[in-house]
């Protein structure tokens, strides 16, 4: 793994009125790195990924990503990244090959590019013969692997992922994570959001936030050694526990 | 006694021309004060059988009884006792925490008083925030509202379907203590989960999956019957000792579990051995390798593969 670094943040910030939503939280993430970010539901994560995107100002801090400035940069940010979520991710009264050139053509990849980037991605997800299919009528699973792969479209330097597998059959949801360890082979940063704790022992690093900060920031190895425990789910539950904010 | 029971459920939907079985003669009983989850992924048809035993929809074929009242002849007192949280939000959000309460209270013809022991654990936690509009509460505190708006009129079996999806590990952890809790009050009750680890804090679990059930049991039973000896292996590469492993053509399957994979030979001679083989072959280090009992998942994906 390179040392470059696609993510960093310094003492970020976020208000609205006089809460602080996400708390002076300063980290890194490294090129090609799978970033898990945890916390409990209103701990702030999605107000952070939201900054990191470039959908929303921070008040203060500063943060960088693929190199580009949060405040002065976020529209060449939304087109370096790529973002999946689990309730928003691909039309549905489209067909799968309708996705893939609305997605490509939005990021401006040329027809030629788009035709090309098609036959290999349905190659890849051994969808091939289906590219008439509406997406409405995939399985689940499916979708969600298309969703990914059409995420990543456009090469970006980073794919932000918040919790892609809700919901997925467990088969499903480790092919899933193929997916993830493929992108980051190829050097793609993968920046991931998840409710399964046993995913978030698949991430090279993992942050857990609480009440606004990142509270714990660690190899999962490390995390678990140093709060003595024997996975990720008792970390977890250790600091969010400490959370003294309601949701 | 009994009080669910369902008896080679069936139901189908066309969509345009093709027909999907959503649900494949299911046969299941619960009895009375009973924990009894559904587990599977979306698209089980876990959705369409509450609908079907909550009086919403009808089967194609089968019966279905609560508490001895036919779901289709008797749905009047079927609705009468039975609370259902769906697995999507729907409450008024327009109406505030408070004047939801009460109107589900006064649909049943009761009132917030009458049955506030059985609410109040639950309640409490959202009482601070009574007067917000339920649209602007957040994930959590909706579906403790829900929980109590499922419960004020005092139903003898409880439907909750997926009430812990999206929800962090410490709420559902609270959401599974209450859920206890209401046992003890004589509740039945039926829940849903995509969560595998929350089978183990069911009394009886179904296993389902596109429409059949795979298998119906204790927790412990289920695990009981899990065929092969499940190893469970660690190295420094886990991702490249995947690839490794699975190439060896007498390697049954094997899936990454957190920071262990957990592999099945097909037979069982030397297993252990030739774990260590394919670490050695690979100059992988660190390698662990140890036999371990299985848990609901591993039981899950090798039903699923049946």
């Amino acid at each position: 793994m390179q040392n470059e670094k696609v993510i960093t943040a310094k003492e970020l910030t976020k208000r609205f009125g006089s809460f602080t939503a996400v708390d002076k939280i300063s980290f890194d993430v490294k090129k090609g790195e799978i970033f898990g970010f945890l916390g409990a539901n209103g701990a702030g994560k999605t107000t952070a990924m939201r900054m990191l995107c470039g959908l929303s100002l921070p008040t203060s801090g500063a943060a960088t990503v693929a190199g580009f400035d949060v405040y002065e940069q976020n529209e060449l940010i939304k087109k370096n990244i790529g973002y999946m979520s689990q309730k928003f991710s691909l039309y549905e009264d489209l067909t799968i090959r309708e996705n893939i050139k609305l997605y490509a053509g939005i990021y401006g990849l040329t027809d030629e590019r788009i035709k090309e980037k098609t036959t290999m991605l349905l190659k890849d997800l051994h969808m091939e013969g289906e590219e008439k299919t509406l997406v409405r009528a995939l399985p689940l699973g499916w979708k969600q692997k298309l969703a990914f792969s059409i995420a990543i479209v456009h090469d970006p330097a980073i794919v932000f992922l918040d919790e892609p597998t809700g919901g997925v059959d467990p088969i499903t949801r480790r092919e899933f994570w193929t997916l993830i360890y493929e992108a980051s082979a190829k050097g793609i940063t993968v920046f991931v959001t998840t409710h399964y704790m046993d995913e978030a022992e698949y991430c090279n690093r993992v942050s857990i936030m609480v009440d606004g900060r990142i509270d714990a920031l660690d190899s999962p190895a490390n995390l678990m050694k140093n709060h003595s425990a024997k996975s990720m789910d008792d970390v977890f539950l250790q600091l969010a526990r400490k959370a003294v904010r309601k949701e | 006694m009994q009080s669910i029971v369902v008896e080679n459920i069936v139901k189908t939907y066309c969509v345009k021309k093709t027909v999907v079985e959503a649900l494949k003669e299911i046969s299941f009983t619960v009895e009375k004060g009973e924990i009894f989850g559904i587990i599977g992924p979306d698209g089980a048809g876990k959705t369409s059988l509450f609908r079907i035993l909550t009086t919403l929809l009808l089967a194609d074929s089968g019966n279905a009884s609560i508490d001895g009242f036919d779901v289709i002849k008797d749905y009047k007192q079927i609705r009468n006792r039975v609370g259902y949280m769906p697995g999507k939000f729907s409450l008024y959000q327009d109406l505030s925490v408070q004047e939801n309460l009460e109107f589900f209270a006064t649909i049943f013809n009761t009132s917030i008083e009458e049955n506030y022991d059985l609410v109040k654990d639950i309640y409490q936690q959202i009482e601070p925030f009574k007067t917000r509009k339920a649209g602007q509460l957040s994930g959590g505190m909706k579906q403790k509202l829900a929980l109590c708006c499922a419960l004020i009129h005092k139903p003898s079996v409880l439907f909750l379907d997926e009430p812990t999806t999206g929800v962090d590990a410490v709420s559902r952890k609270e959401f599974w203590e209450m859920l206890h809790r209401l046992k003890l009050q004589g509740i039945t009750i039926l829940v849903s989960t995509p969560y595998m680890d929350e089978a183990s804090l069911c009394d009886r679990v179904a296993l389902i999956q596109k429409g059949e059930i795979l298998s119906i049991n204790t927790p412990k039973g289920i695990t009981k019957d899990f065929k092969k000896p499940l190893w469970s292996v660690k190295a420094n590469e886990m991702f490249r000792l995947m690839n490794a492993i699975k190439e060896n053509t007498e390697v049954e399957s094997c899936y990454p579990f957190g920071q262990y994979h957990h592999v099945v030979f097909i037979s069982q001679e030397n297993v252990k051995e030739k774990l260590e083989e394919i670490a050695r072959k690979g100059n992988f280090t660190d390698f662990e390798v140890q036999l371990i009992e299985p848990n609901i998942e591993d039981c899950f994906m090798a039903l699923m593969k049946e």
